[in-house]
């Protein structure tokens, strides 16, 4: 039993399938429109430079919070969505919690609901009735 | 006088449905604070499916949904008057 279930998480260690993640991480509001800007850029680059496919990224830009994270009451929020191996989620959070720039982030794993959420939602159909949006498709 | 229950109009009695199924949700997107607050009290407490008829499915979803959000600071973790 035991050595069957070895078995499996090698064979999936070696065949790592990429799946859909979505990251959300929170600025501190006191730096300059540049520093923002070189922080959103640091944490893209190390996704692209681990072979990440970048599918949409959004920002929110200075937000209020609803509660206070470190004496803060906004923060700049940032939201990118990617297609990548489980392994570099580490990578990618481990980087999150030395940069204390970084307030809050959160990764999620995306199943195919949420994956489909996410395209209707960037063409824009969200909110909208789910029947006409797929008869309009067909 | 006599307390008597006032009688219970059947006509009125409305069966509770699952919003998600019945509008055929299948993702609770976390990025929404304005929708997960239809789902918390006014101290921002998550609602029980026996007030908003939810399905456990979808009320294990809300959950989870709510609990990211209040993590990224979208909606609080306490409050008082929300609504």
């Amino acid at each position: 039993m035991c050595n069957f279930a070895l078995q499996f998480l090698k064979q999936h260690y070696i065949l790592m399938e990429l799946r859909n993640y979505e990251t959300v991480f929170i600025l501190t509001p006191v730096l300059s429109e540049q520093q923002t800007k070189d922080a959103v850029e640091k944490f893209k680059k190390i996704l692209t430079d681990n072979n990440a496919e970048i599918i949409n990224e959004e920002a929110w830009g200075i937000r209020k919070l609803a509660y206070p994270i470190q004496n803060k009451q906004t923060g700049y929020y940032y939201i990118v969505e990617f297609k990548a191996e489980g392994t570099l989620v580490a990578k990618l959070e481990l980087e999150y919690k030395r940069d204390e720039k970084v307030i809050r982030f959160l990764t999620t794993v995306l199943d195919k609901h949420a994956v489909s959420y996410n395209e209707r939602k960037q063409k824009g159909l969200v909110g909208k009735k789910p029947v006409a949006a797929e008869a309009k498709a067909e | 006088m006599t307390l008597v229950n006032e009688p219970v109009d059947k006509s009125v009695i409305r069966k509770k449905y699952c919003r998600f199924k019945k509008s055929g949700i299948k993702y609770i997107d976390y990025k929404n604070p304005d929708f997960l607050l239809k789902l918390v009290n006014e101290q921002g407490k998550i609602l029980p499916r026996r007030l908003t008829g939810t399905s456990l499915k979808f009320q294990r979803k809300v959950a989870v949904a709510i609990k990211r959000a209040r993590h990224l600071a979208l909606m609080p973790y306490v409050a008082d008057g929300l609504k």
